[in-house]
C-alpha cells in the first residue's frame, strides 16, 4: 500500500468509525456513576477469624490434601489441541496421573 | 518545624464510620447520624478511577479521616520512603481532618505482611517509634494520631506497660492518640488486665479520636478467653460500657464504628452509629 | 531475650517454624496458639486479597484448590507494597510454573487478564479525544499523526480463547469456549473495565501506537500481522470506549 493509499484508508476508516461512534458521556463529576463494585483487595485493619489457620498447616501437593477438594469450572472446558500443536487439556482429571501410586 | 500547637484532629465530636464503597449511595442519600468518614489510606493510592472519584464526592460533604494501615511505624527497618510520599500526596490533595496510624509493624525485608504485628515495649522500641513518628509528622506537616493495638500475647522483654509507653511517645513527639476502646477490651481480656485501669492510666488529654468495633471470641491452649479483633459484627455490650466510662473522663470525642468483615447493610451500620450518638449525648460537653 | 522481627517474620510465614521464645500469654505460659492469630491474619487476609483479584482463576480450579495455591503463593511471594490493590502481579507467572496445575495451559493467561483489569480499574483518569476535535484534523495529516491511548488501556495476547474462558468462568450461562486464540483489549470507558476481543492484527496495531509509531506505520504493522486488518472496527472500538485521549499532528 502506498502512503497515499494508507492515508486514504485511514481517513476513510476514521470517518466511518466516527459515524458509528455514539458519543459516550464522560463520567467525570457524575456521582451516579461512582457507585460500583471494587475489583481489588482492600486494605483494612481487621483480624481474620480465630486461629484456625490458613497459616498453620502445610500442604502436601502430591497428597490427599490436594486431591480431595472441589473441582472448578475448568473441568467442563475441553479444548482440543491448539494451532501450535501442543497437546492441551482443560480438565483437572489429569492431575491424578502425577500422584505417586 | 511542625507547629505542634495545631489541634490533634479536626474531626467533629460525633459519630463516624469506616467507609465501604458499597455504602456510597446510602451515605449520599442520608448519612444520619454519621457526620464523618474514615478511609484506609492504602485503598486510595491508585492513580485514578472509581476509588478516587468516590472520595472526591465524599470529601465535599463529610470530614474525612485518613487512617493508614501499612506504614509499619514499629518496623525495625527504616520507614518506606515511597509509601510515606504516597501518604503525603493523598493528604496534600485531600486535606483530611485527621491522619492516624498504628502502634505496630507490618513490613519486614520489604515483605508487607498485611497484619498489625506486636511490639515489645522497651527503650529501644520507644526510640525507634518516636523517630518514625517524627519523620511522619515532619513529612506530612501535620500531627498524627497513634492507635493502641489489640494484643494476643505479651513480650517477656517489655519494660513499659502499654499506657506508659504511649504516654512517653506523646511526650517525645507531641503526637496525638487514637484510643480504640475495643482494642483495650480485647487486650485486657487476653492479657488479664483491668480495662478500666487501662483507661485510667491512658493519656486521655491526647486522644483525638475513639474507635469501636466488633470482636470474635476464641480460646487459647489453656482454655483462657482469646478475643480477636475481627471487625465483623456489632460492638459488644461491655465495649459500649467501656466507651461510656471513657467518655465520662474525656468529654465528647469523635467516635468511629469500624466494620470491615461481613460488612452490613447501611441501616445496620447506621444503627451502630446511632448508639454511639446516644453515648455521646450523655456526656456533658 | 529479645524477639526480633526477623524471627517473628520467619515464624509467621513458615508454618512449621516454632513460635519464637520470649512471647507469653501475660500469665507465665508460652504464647502457643496465640501466635497463630497472627499467622492466620497474614495468610487469611492475603488469600482474601487474591480471591477478590482473581475470581475467574478461582472458579476454574475451584475454591478449595484456589486456597491451597494461594497459601503457597503468599508464602513465596508476599506483597512487596502495602497497597493490597496491587497484590498478585507475580501470580500469573507463579501459576505458569506451578506443577500440579501445569496441564491447564490457559490458567496463567486468565490470571493475566484479571490482573490487567485490576490495573485498568486503578489507572489514571484521562479525558477522551472528542469527535469534533478529530473532525478538525485534515485527512492527509492523519497518516503521520501520533495517537495517545488512555492509561487504562491494555492488551492481553493469548494462544487460548482467553476471553471466552474468562466469561465461562465468571458469567452464568456463558457459552463454552471455542478452540480459537484470542487477544483481548481492556479499556475503561468510565469506571469499569471493558473487555473486547481484538480483531486479527489489533494487538500489533496497538503495540505500534504504544511505542509512539505514527498512525500509518501502525496500520502497516497491523496489516503485515493480519492482511485485511479491520481498521475501521478497531478505531470504532477505541473511540467508543474512550480509549483515545489525543491525536497529535505534525503540522
Amino acid at each position: 500500500m502506498s502512503n497515499t493509499m494508507k492515508t486514504l484508508a485511514i481517513a476513510g476508516a476514521m470517518t466511518a468509525a466516527l459515524g458509528a461512534h455514539a458519543t459516550t458521556a464522560t463520567a467525570e463529576g457524575a456521582k451516579e456513576k461512582c457507585y460500583g463494585v471494587s475489583l481489588a483487595g482492600q486494605n483494612d485493619c481487621k483480624a481474620g477469624a480465630g486461629t484456625t489457620c490458613a497459616g498453620s498447616s502445610t500442604v502436601d501437593y502430591q497428597g490427599n490434601a490436594w486431591t480431595l477438594v472441589d473441582k472448578g469450572t475448568c473441568a467442563e472446558i475441553d479444548l482440543p489441541d491448539m494451532a501450535d500443536g501442543t497437546a492441551r487439556q482443560g480438565s483437572l482429571e489429569e492431575l491424578n496421573r502425577d500422584l505417586p501410586s | 518545624m511542625l507547629d505542634m500547637s495545631r489541634p490533634l484532629s479536626h474531626l467533629p465530636a460525633a459519630p463516624g464510620v469506616g467507609y465501604k464503597p458499597q455504602h456510597f449511595n446510602d451515605i449520599l442519600a442520608n448519612a444520619q447520624p454519621v457526620e464523618w468518614l474514615e478511609i484506609h489510606a492504602e485503598n486510595y493510592m491508585g492513580d485514578g478511577g472509581r476509588p478516587l472519584a468516590q472520595l472526591r464526592h465524599l470529601a465535599e460533604r463529610f470530614a474525612i479521616s485518613v487512617h493508614g494501615v501499612g506504614l509499619s511505624i514499629g518496623g525495625e527497618g527504616r520507614l518506606d520512603a515511597a509509601h510515606l510520599a504516597r501518604l503525603k500526596t493523598l493528604c496534600d490533595w485531600l486535606q483530611p481532618a485527621s491522619f492516624s496510624e498504628h502502634l505496630a509493624w507490618s513490613t519486614h525485608d520489604s515483605h508487607f505482611l498485611n497484619d498489625l504485628l506486636p511490639l515489645p515495649y522497651t527503650d529501644a522500641t520507644l526510640t525507634r517509634v518516636a523517630d518514625h513518628i517524627d519523620e511522619v509528622q515532619n513529612t506530612l506537616g501535620r500531627p498524627m494520631l497513634l492507635e493502641n493495638p489489640s494484643s494476643y500475647l505479651a513480650f517477656d522483654e517489655s519494660t513499659y506497660c502499654e499506657t506508659e509507653f504511649l504516654a512517653e511517645l506523646t511526650r517525645r513527639t507531641a503526637c496525638g492518640l487514637l484510643l480504640d476502646v475495643n482494642n483495650v477490651f480485647i487486650s485486657a481480656t487476653n492479657l488479664r488486665l483491668d480495662p478500666r485501669a487501662y483507661i485510667d492510666a491512658f493519656p486521655l488529654d491526647r486522644v483525638g479520636e475513639i474507635h469501636l468495633g466488633g470482636h470474635d471470641e476464641d480460646h487459647d491452649d489453656h482454655g483462657a478467653p482469646l478475643l480477636i479483633d475481627s471487625h465483623g459484627r456489632e460492638v459488644a455490650d461491655p465495649v459500649w460500657a467501656l466507651l461510656d466510662y471513657t467518655l465520662a473522663q474525656t468529654g465528647p470525642r469523635p467516635v468511629l464504628i469500624e466494620w470491615d468483615a461481613n460488612v452490613p447493610n447501611w441501616p445496620l451500620l447506621a444503627a451502630e452509629a446511632r448508639r454511639a450518638a446516644k453515648a455521646l449525648a450523655k456526656v456533658p460537653a | 531475650m529479645s524477639v526480633t522481627q526477623d524471627s517473628f517474620h520467619a515464624a509467621l510465614l513458615g508454618a512449621t517454624q516454632p513460635v519464637p521464645k520470649g512471647l507469653s500469654d501475660g500469665a507465665g505460659h508460652p504464647a502457643g496458639r496465640r501466635f497463630d492469630v497472627y499467622r492466620n491474619n497474614v495468610a487469611a487476609s492475603l488469600t482474601d486479597a487474591l480471591e477478590v483479584g482473581f475470581p475467574a482463576v478461582q472458579s476454574l480450579i475451584g475454591h478449595d484448590r484456589f486456597k491451597t495455591v494461594a497459601g503457597q503463593f503468599l508464602r513465596t511471594h508476599p506483597p512487596d507494597t502495602p497497597m493490597l490493590m496491587q497484590y498478585g502481579g507475580a501470580f500469573p507467572a507463579f501459576l505458569e510454573g506451578f506443577q500440579p496445575l501445569a496441564h491447564i495451559g490457559y490458567l496463567a493467561d486468565v490470571a493475566r487478564l484479571e490482573q490487567a483489569q485490576r490495573q485498568a480499574y486503578h489507572a489514571a483518569d484521562a479525558a477522551p479525544v472528542r469527535p469534533d476535535q478529530i473532525a478538525t484534523i485534515p485527512p492527509k495529516a492523519l497518516g503521520d499523526a501520533i495517537i495517545t491511548l488512555a492509561p487504562a488501556l491494555q492488551v492481553i495476547q493469548s494462544a487460548w480463547p482467553v476471553h471466552a474462558i474468562w466469561r465461562y468462568a465468571t458469567e452464568q450461562g456463558a457459552p463454552k469456549p471455542p478452540a480459537v486464540a484470542q487477544d483481548v483489549l481492556i479499556t475503561r470507558p468510565e469506571f469499569d473495565p471493558v473487555l473486547t476481543v481484538l480483531p486479527a492484527g489489533g494487538a500489533a496495531f496497538i503495540a505500534a501506537l504504544h511505542s509512539g509509531a505514527p498512525f500509518a506505520t501502525a496500520l502497516e504493522k497491523a496489516s503485515y500481522a493480519a492482511p485485511g486488518f479491520a481498521l475501521q472496527t478497531m478505531l470504532a472500538v477505541l473511540l467508543h470506549q474512550n480509549a483515545i485521549t489525543d491525536i497529535i499532528t505534525t503540522e
